[in-house]
């Protein structure tokens, strides 16, 4: 099963390594990696996206805490949150197709930010499913080229009843 | 007071009580060697960064403190890996201190530079790269911490050369701060209830205790569960000496090589508790038929080592000993041990009889001598109270299964990495911090060419190692392998070429003697083991002997291969 999972470490030098390392060197899978700076001075979030089944992740989770510049990890699966990835996707637009490329834009509420005679490059965020039936819908046009954040996550003010 | 780099490492080493530093110098270092005659370090110059790492290795398990290496950069840091690694698989606590080139130099692939820090990422607790000189004694607070504090393991610190010799006003922090690692020690009480009642319900309860036992000194706790409730015991290789050999109700050790007894208990428990231990392969075998009658209540300091191998009924994460001790408090206050003694009687009598029916056994011979037999000879001799390292293969476990362990500490043997080349220098490390005791390496003639150079350690620095190979021609475990599972196509096994021992030993300034036959064993051990001065004795042995029991690489541990 896919988890994501926050993880706040020490901003420093070295740190993506020693979490990518222990992925690799453990065999667990990364599906997506996100790194950024928090508000807090110091502090980076990394959102990872990985699968697997409930012992891998229960092993993955404890062994990011056994790091020593991990200084949280939350498994957002176990909360009620909201996730949400950014892609660009560049796709031929020819003019017998720009009509059709722009309907769909409008209703996956994308934004195109560069085009040319021949190309278009869309700008899209949404969770998974979202980006995923995006891309599947363009692909007839034919898709040059793709650049995704992979997903951030942040848990919901208000936690369903459990 | 103002201090250089160098000057400022050496005050932190000072204020963590460091007594020992094992090293080997060079360019990188040289500012930090330049300053050490000034401060009352003991310093053991080793003839290889690997074996400076496995001496500081065996001093750390041998004293319970931790072992200080210093190396220089590049092809000194890379040498220490093997070590490093030895150490972080069996949880020793090491701070490994390297030179590394000049600050401005790192990255341009400068003469003697390697990343060190990316290198020893996977095999150390934690690392550093010292940038500044402001910063280090930060981090040697903390890496002496780290590396003593919870699950322990080596951390290395490497250090730039322009750091070292640049100035700073010196200070030593108090305390470690730091907002991530906070090792949990305290036992949860709900779960020591639960373990309360199910060892109250149980009927064929079995304690297996490992490494976590003596590196958290429970050994005692562990003798007074076993005791009180008239539990038998069984240990990891890691684990031996946490409980006396000399005990009935000490069954051996498990695993693959590990007794009849041990491996039958395991099967046919209603009940494990687990303490200090991660659960090996070389321990389970096969995993889904491990304790397959047991609930299973595991204590160990590290939450990764807890659900990673086998499914567990009441984790505890804790230090084990306070969790024995929270253990034995509520056992004295609900359950009445002799009663509970009682309720497992008949279990003990079935351990008793898998004992007597099939305890560890070999054939001797007139005109050979048997490896086991020497190992026992040396457990007469000493009366179980040296220290006994080993190398890696049959020779560490025959020295395993042979010699009874009395104390915690007194076997030290490389568990989890397997390190070849480990057991003389372990030997000369815990020698250096018990200079008056009995310290054996129980070698094989392949493993002690690994890091036989350290021979001139030992005798330099007046070290009365003793060295016991057991000499078979082969590498001899692998041979039987060969032997038992690949149709004993014995390529590249055999070592058709040694030197000359004796007169090896004899060419580094240190005794040697040599047996062949059963009847110069006796003698010749007494010689050596009670002179006051490094020696090896040669003992030639049958050259096809395996070691037995043996439960095949993933085999159910009760399909053991007896003879």
């Amino acid at each position: 099963m896919r988890h994501t999972l926050s993880v706040w470490v020490e901003d420093e030098p070295g740190v993506l390594s020693r979490v990518a390392g222990l992925f690799s060197g453990r065999g667990f899978n990364i599906e997506s990696l996100n790194v950024a700076p928090t508000l807090e001075r110091g502090v980076s979030l990394m959102t990872i996206v990985t699968a697997g089944e409930e012992q891998i992740i229960e092993q993955i989770v404890k062994q990011l805490r056994k790091l020593v510049t991990v200084i949280k990890v939350v498994d957002m699966n176990h909360t009620d949150c909201v996730d949400r990835e950014m892609v660009l996707i560049k796709v031929n637009a020819q003019d017998s197709y720009r009509a059709e490329i722009l309907r769909i834009v409008d209703i996956f509420r994308c934004k195109v930010i560069d085009v040319s005679h021949a190309e278009m490059t869309l700008e899209a965020t949404g969770d998974r499913g979202k980006i995923s039936a995006l891309i599947s819908l363009l692909q007839r046009f034919g898709i040059k080229e793709i650049a995704r954040t992979g997903s951030v996550a942040m848990r919901r003010s208000l936690q369903a009843e459990t | 007071m103002r201090l250089k780099g160098a000057r400022v490492l050496l005050e932190c080493l000072m204020r963590e009580e460091v007594e020992t530093i094992f090293g080997f110098p060079g360019g990188a270092v040289i500012d930090i060697y330049n300053e050490l005659p000034e401060y009352p370090f003991q310093h053991i110059l080793a003839r290889h960064e690997q074996g400076a790492v496995h001496a500081a290795d065996g001093y750390a398990r041998a004293s319970g403190r931790v072992g200080v290496v210093l190396a220089t950069s590049g092809p000194g840091a890379t040498n220490t890996i093997t070590g490093v690694a030895t150490a972080y698989m069996d949880s020793t606590p090491l701070v490994v201190l390297t030179g590394q080139v000049p600050t401005q130099l790192i990255g341009n692939d400068a003469f003697q530079e390697v990343d060190m820090v990316g290198i020893s990422r996977p095999c150390t607790k934690h690392n550093y790269l010292v940038k500044e000189v402001e910063s280090l004694p930060k981090v040697i607070k903390e890496a002496f911490y780290l590396a003593r504090s919870g699950r322990p393991g080596p951390v290395v610190v490497d250090l730039p050369k322009d750091v070292m010799n640049a100035e700073m006003e010196f200070y030593y922090p108090k305390h470690v701060r730091t907002r991530s690692y906070n090792p949990h020690i305290e036992p949860n009480s709900k779960q020591i209830k639960k373990a309360v009642e199910y060892i109250c319900q149980a009927k064929r309860p079995l304690i297996f205790g490992g490494g976590g036992v003596v590196t958290s000194n429970s050994h005692e706790e562990l003798t007074r569960l076993s005791r009180e409730l008239q539990i038998p015991v069984t240990t990891s290789m890691m684990g031996l000496g946490a409980f006396p050999g000399n005990d009935p109700l000490w069954l051996g050790m498990l695993g693959m090589h590990g007794t009849y007894t041990a491996n039958m208990a395991v099967n046919h428990a209603d009940l494990l508790i687990a303490v200090g231990v991660r659960f090996d392969d070389r321990v389970t075998g096969k995993l889904d038929t491990f304790a397959p009658n047991a609930q299973i209540i595991h204590i160990d300091i590290d939450p990764t080592s807890i659900r990673k191998n086998v499914a567990v009924d009441v984790p505890i994460v804790s230090d084990c000993r306070l969790a024995l001790q929270a253990l034995l408090q509520e056992l004295e206050e609900k359950v009445e041990a002799s009663e509970l003694a009682r309720q497992y009687q008949s279990w003990r009598e079935k351990v008793e009889e898998w004992s007597r029916t099939h305890p560890l056994t070999y054939t001797k011979s007139e005109d050979a001598v048997m490896p086991q037999q020497v190992v026992e000879k040396l457990d007469e001799l000493t009366q179980g109270e040296a220290i006994i390292t080993t190398e890696v293969g049959q020779n560490q476990m025959w020295a395993a299964q042979h010699y009874r362990f009395l104390h915690p500490r007194t076997w030290i043997s490389s568990g989890g990495l397997g390190t070849m080349g480990y057991g003389f220098p372990a030997a000369i490390g815990a020698q250096v911090a018990y200079p008056d005791k009995l310290v054996i390496d129980v070698a094989g003639d392949g493993s002690i060419q690994m890091n036989i150079q350290e021979l001139a350690t030992a005798v330099c620095y007046n070290l009365p190692v003793k060295v016991v190979i057991l000499n078979n021609t082969y590498l001899g475990m692998v041979r039987q392998w060969q032997d038992l599972f690949y149709n004993k196509n014995y390529c590249s096994t055999c070592l058709e070429y040694s030197p000359d021992f004796v007169k090896l030993a004899q060419a580094y300034g240190a005794e040697g003697y040599k047996v062949t036959r059963p009847g110069e064993l006796d003698d010749v051990l007494r010689q050596a083991l009670f002179s006051p001065n490094t020696a090896i004795v040669e003992v030639v042995v049958p050259q096809e002997e395996n070691v037995y029991p043996m439960v095949p690489a993933g085999a159910p541990l009760n399909e053991m291969l007896l003879v």
